[in-house]
């Protein structure tokens, strides 16, 4: 293989695994996860500015204005101009962050006629995935669980506590439905480059929605405490092309 | 070969436009049995909506209410 000096430039990785001591997002994989790691860093863009002026005018109020700098004491008590800006300006940016709040929040609701159901059953302590769009010869349903895969059967490269023994397939390029619920206790079904966290009630079916833009591994893990396994059941999503995924489900319903 | 994989399921159901679909499931199996008890089970509609309740319900919980109908203790309404 050539090495090029400065080849490493055509290299990104992306971030779709949580790692040590992260702080940040991981790489968004959908549009709604776009949205939502665009709306945070635009609200954090004007919250450190807000930071800077409070800070600015508290330290100058302590520092000019104490016992020392100035003996006698004002006895005004009010001010309209400045009560009015002071009450206004927070407000409106308020009303400036609430528009695309807003607009993210309903974006998220949305749902598109889609092209395949999963359902996500959140058990103690593992998932059971259903695709019930596909049926075998015997009429039974492409069903199957996805356990941890426990540190010793680990390769080199796979995640400590992130890997499953059966992926969730999924394809690009398409709008998903996944149905959530739980079987015995609460549970939640999260995966974070995908922007999704959706709890897992029994007796209740909740409905989420993505549409993946790029294929690759994706990882998330079960977000309500659920026992004493209750870090011990990761979700992992396969993120294949179109013609991968009609091959694996024929795979998979012939055997 | 490929017709062995579709790519369709249950559409959007307007009825039910939140996140809560336990009733879309309720509301899907129900229009199933009403259509097998009205057109017999073998017809392509009752088969359509067939697909679409296994799509929206947890196999555990069609097959709960399966077992309820055949002991007719079955909470929900009877199409006769
Ligand atoms: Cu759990």
């Amino acid at each position: 293989m050539k090495f090029f000096f400065f080849s490493f430039i055509n290299y990104k990785v992306l971030n779709d695994a949580a790692r040590p001591w992260q702080i940040g997002f991981q790489d968004p994989a959908t549009p709604i996860m776009e949205g939502i790691v665009n709306l945070h860093h635009d609200i954090i863009f004007f919250l450190i500015i807000i930071i800077i002026f409070v800070s600015w005018i508290l330290f100058r109020t302590l520092f000019l204005f104490n016992s020392k700098t100035n003996p006698v004491a004002y006895n005004f008590s009010h001010g309209t101009f400045i009560e009015l800006l002071w009450t206004l300006t927070p407000s409106l940016v308020l009303i400036g962050i609430a528009v695309p709040s807003f607009a993210l929040l309903y974006s998220i609701d949305e749902i598109i006629d889609p092209a395949i159901t999963i359902k996500a059953v959140g058990r103690q302590w593992y998932w059971s995935y259903e695709y019930s769009d596909y049926v075998n010869e015997e009429n039974e349903f492409l069903a199957f669980h996805s356990y941890i895969l426990p540190e010793e059967d680990l390769e080199l490269g796979q995640f400590r506590l992130l890997e499953v023994d059966n992926r969730i397939i999924i394809p690009v390029n398409t709008h998903i439905r996944i149905i959530v619920t739980g079987a015995d206790v609460i549970h939640s079904w999260a995966v974070p480059s995908l922007g999704v966290k959706c709890d897992a009630i029994p007796g209740r079916l909740n409905q989420i929605s993505f549409f993946i833009k790029r294929e690759g591994i994706y990882y998330g893990q079960c977000s309500e405490i659920c026992g004493v396994n209750h870090g011990f059941m990761p979700i992992v999503i396969e993120a294949v092309s179109f013609d991968d995924y009609i091959r694996w489900v024929q795979n998979k319903i012939l055997d | 070969m490929s017709d062995v994989v579709k790519l369709e399921t249950a559409p959007r159901d307007p009825r039910f436009p939140s996140t809560n679909q336990t009733m879309t499931c309720w509301v899907r199996y129900l229009e199933w049995k009403r259509c097998q008890s009205k057109d017999g089970e073998d017809s392509d509609e009752c088969k359509k909506l067939r697909r679409w309740a296994y799509a929206m319900c947890p196999i555990d919980w069609v097959e709960r209410w399966e077992e309820q109908q055949q002991d007719g203790t079955f909470p929900g309404p009877k199409f006769e």
